[in-house]
């Protein structure tokens, strides 16, 4: 009976969804911070190339008598834009006049200083140019006069190269992105091995296994495994405490009712009057039954305590069930049942707790002849393929109704079809019990031609 | 048969719509859709292409209108409407691409034109020319110069044999002489030393090439120096004339074509600029019009070769100022009175 959890999230899932968002904000600095560093570099260079080129334009200057001339250098406006593929415009003022070029060039918004030149962006013509400006003092006509040198260039090559350089950075992010997600899952993987080797482990004990965990674990996991051995502790307490006071509870009613048993029939043999008989008989009968319920809780008790700790011996299955078909027969005698063993000469050995599974057995013969009809026969047969032993069971009583195996042997309950006769629903919860600990099977189902066939399959030794 | 109307002869006369002037329009008819051309080469030069793009775009009318370089780009700067502009100043197209007269057109004719044949997506070249020297034999004993520095010698040894005799483009009249004489000036020392010696031969100032061609066949002149090689190889067979490719160095001038922002239908503009750039285009220019096509193989096999680049280096002498220095020292050079 397990709980279907219903878990709240996954440690992996979150780990790996935090390594990613990390990832995707480092890859996204680094596509940014290498494009700025890209665009500024780009741009340091096409501003160098326009600097040199209105330098030089700049440098052609002369002043003379008959007014300025100048010598605009072919390589100044052919080595613009490393493709050659930029529009280029100029203008050369002295003073504030416009001499050749393109007169509504835009001037930058400061005056001009120094030999440096300037650099500044904006929109001329449906194009956003960079415009490098550089001024200087010529002697035209004998007086010195400011002469101002435009060079602007379209960015076609600069965007080009910054194009280019954006779907390589692009390319880096993504790359980084996808390693850092193939590392992040791994890394997911690894941060919960441990994690998941313990819940392996506890996924794997045996339901009746409460030995304190004792494995080696990370740090971090040390409070979680002191805590569930801590708690594994307290079930052990409680449930020894309870199954202590089932012993004890059903040793104390067992004492007085053979007491009752004995004083009631002493009683018997001394009247004649019959209906006091009949009474005595079903207070009997009524002892009879409360000291058998008695004797399978007690005998529950101890399969549950033994289980935990076994004395595990070697056993001869053969002479153990002859000996508990005997201890049956004079019950079965008094219904006039008879019990058939079948058993080969073959010595059947276990490796396992000989009370444990006697008391298996005796529930499951006690079953059999408690639910067959007078008169009838009840096999027990013993046979074994190797690696198991195989004990069956078969009576002719009134099969196990429309009630199936599992719930059957379900703690206190019972079949459907046995309310007339007594039982505490205990017998077949401990041959599970059994059957479990020492790692066999049970099964029981409808018998073909009416009655009840129990299979109990039991690995050898 | 197409029904082609020769709209004006070879007589210059100013357009309605502008400033600028043409020299010629022809209307090929083909249907309802009308593509207008401002070209700088011969209606006649052309015929076979358009006869070409007709058969595979049946439907087009094809208006192919004739102007010097000049005035192509005049007529641009005018925002005249045209659909496509081929020119062969390849100075002039570029600064007119430069200042946005010129639409952007992508395909994967365009894409697969080499680095240097194009510009921007804007100005797209499809015929190479070299830029030739034209020699007399006879004037040169059967040994014409292979190179400038060798053509200086043999001047300098001689000059009375050729007072008179050398033929070149005039830059201040012609667009591409302009634009070979300034390749030539940035190009090596050899040429303002080359302009110095011609300029003491009282040198005949031409502006077309043909005219240069004929005087070197006809034995006025003994050279005709920068002369486009394609109108060249076309005439001269067998005769005493002879195309020389200085080893030097020789420019190889590209013919652009660009789409103006002005077209009205700017999509057949494109789809005649894709057909000249075509594998079935290039095949026809070179063998119909005698212009080569965009060959990467062929500049690769001759080193002298120097395509002039479409690069913003072109808008150096565009500068008036810049036009007006390097006149006044060509004329200093080479027109010594």
């Amino acid at each position: 009976m397990m709980t279907v959890f219903s878990p709240a999230g996954s440690i992996r899932r979150r780990l790996v969804v935090i390594l990613l968002v990390v990832a995707a904000v480092l890859a996204g600095l680094l596509f940014v911070s290498v494009r700025t560093v890209a665009n500024t570099a780009v741009e340091t260079t096409q501003d160098a190339i326009l600097g040199a080129a209105t330098v030089a334009i700049a440098e052609e200057l002369r002043g003379g008598e008959d007014g300025l001339t100048i010598d605009i250098p072919y390589a100044a406006f052919s080595m613009l834009g490393a493709t050659g593929q930029d529009r280029v415009f100029y203008r050369i003022l002295v003073g504030a006049e416009t001499v050749t070029g393109y007169a509504d060039l835009p001037l930058p918004d400061a005056p001009l200083s120094g030999l440096k030149p300037t650099f500044f962006s904006q929109q001329y013509d449906g194009d956003v140019v960079r415009t490098g400006a550089v001024s200087r003092s010529v002697l035209v006509d004998g007086r010195s006069q400011i002469v101002t040198v435009l060079v602007a260039q379209t960015r076609t090559a600069q965007d080009a190269i910054s194009r280019q350089m954006a779907n390589q950075a692009a390319t880096l992010g993504l790359g980084f992105f996808a390693f850092a997600a193939i590392l992040s899952i791994f890394t997911a993987r690894s941060v919960l091995t441990p994690l998941n080797r313990l819940a392996e482990a506890m996924g794997r004990r045996g339901p009746q296994d409460l030995r304190p965990v004792d494995r080696a674990v990370p740090t971090e996991l040390a409070p979680l495994m002191q805590a569930l051995n801590g708690f594994i502790a307290r079930l052990r307490g409680a449930l020894t405490r309870t199954e202590t006071f089932i012993t004890e509870a059903a040793h104390h009613v067992r004492t007085p009712l053979a007491t009752v048993r004995v004083q009631a029939e002493i009683a018997m043999r001394q009247t004649d009057d019959d209906a006091l008989r009949a009474t005595l008989r079903n207070i009997i009968r009524a002892v009879d039954d409360s000291a058998r319920s008695a004797g399978q809780l007690l005998d529950h008790a101890t399969v549950v305590y033994r289980a935990d700790q076994r004395a595990d011996e070697l056993v001869a299955l053969g002479p153990l069930v002859l000996d508990v078909v005997d201890s049956f027969s004079p019950t079965a005698d008094m219904r006039d049942i008879a019990l058939r063993v079948d058993a080969p000469d073959e010595v059947i050995a276990l490796q396992f707790d000989r009370l444990l599974i006697e008391s298996a057995l005796r529930n499951l013969i006690d079953n059999a002849v408690k639910y067959s009809y007078a008169d009838s026969i009840v096999d027990v047969q013993l046979s074994t393929d190797g690696t198991f032993a195989k004990l069956q069971v078969l009576d002719r009583g009134r099969g196990i109704g429309d009630g199936n195996s599992v719930q059957l042997v379900a703690r206190f309950k019972r079949g459907e079809n046995v309310g007339d006769v007594v039982g505490s629903g205990l017998g077949l919860t401990i041959v599970r019990d059994v059957t479990r600990a020492i790692g066999g099977s049970f099964d029981i189902k409808e018998r073909q031609g009416g009655g009840t066939c129990a299979i109990l399959l039991l690995p050898l030794a | 048969m197409r029904h082609i109307i020769i709209a004006a002869g070879l007589t210059l006369w100013a357009s309605i719509a502008g400033a600028y002037e043409i020299e010629e329009e022809a209307v090929f008819e083909g249907g309802e859709a009308e593509l207008s051309i401002l070209s700088t080469t011969d209606t006649e030069v052309f015929a076979p292409l358009i006869a070409a793009f007709q058969a595979s775009n049946p439907g087009v009318t094809l208006r192919y209108t004739v102007a010097t370089s000049q005035q192509v780009f005049a007529a641009l700067q005018e925002d005249a409407a045209f659909d496509l502009a081929i020119s062969s100043a390849m100075d002039l197209q570029l600064k007119l691409a430069n200042d946005g007269f010129a639409v952007p057109h992508a395909s994967t004719e365009t894409a697969a034109l080499p680095d240097w044949a194009r510009w921007r997506d804007q100005l797209f070249a499809f015929s190479q020319e070299p830029v030739v020297i034209i020699a007399s034999k006879a004037a040169f004993d059967g040994k014409p110069p292979r190179t400038r520095a060798e053509l200086i010698d043999v001047l300098r040894d001689d000059p009375a044999r050729f007072v008179g005799r050398i033929g070149t483009y005039d830059p201040m009249i012609s667009g591409a002489g302009y634009l070979f004489a300034t390749q030539d000036a940035r190009q090596s020392d050899t040429s303002w030393r080359l302009a110095e010696v011609v300029g003491g031969l009282n040198p005949k100032l031409f502006t077309t090439s043909g005219s240069m061609i004929s005087e070197v066949q006809s034995g006025e002149l003994a050279l005709a120096y920068n002369v486009l090689g394609s109108y060249a190889s076309q005439r001269l067979s067998g005769g005493d004339a002879v195309m020389i490719e200085a080893l030097d160095f020789t420019h190889v001038l590209l013919r652009t074509a660009l789409i103006p922002r002005t077209a009205e239908r700017a999509d057949l503009g494109a789809t005649f600029l894709d057909f000249l750039l075509s594998a079935e285009g290039q095949q026809l220019v070179e063998n119909e019009t005698g212009m080569p096509r965009i060959n990467e193989a062929a500049l690769a096999a001759g080193p002298h070769l120097r395509p002039i680049r479409l690069d913003p280096g072109l808008l150096v002498f565009m500068d008036p100022l810049m036009r007006q220095q390097f006149l006044n020292e060509w004329t200093a050079a080479v027109v010594q009175d």
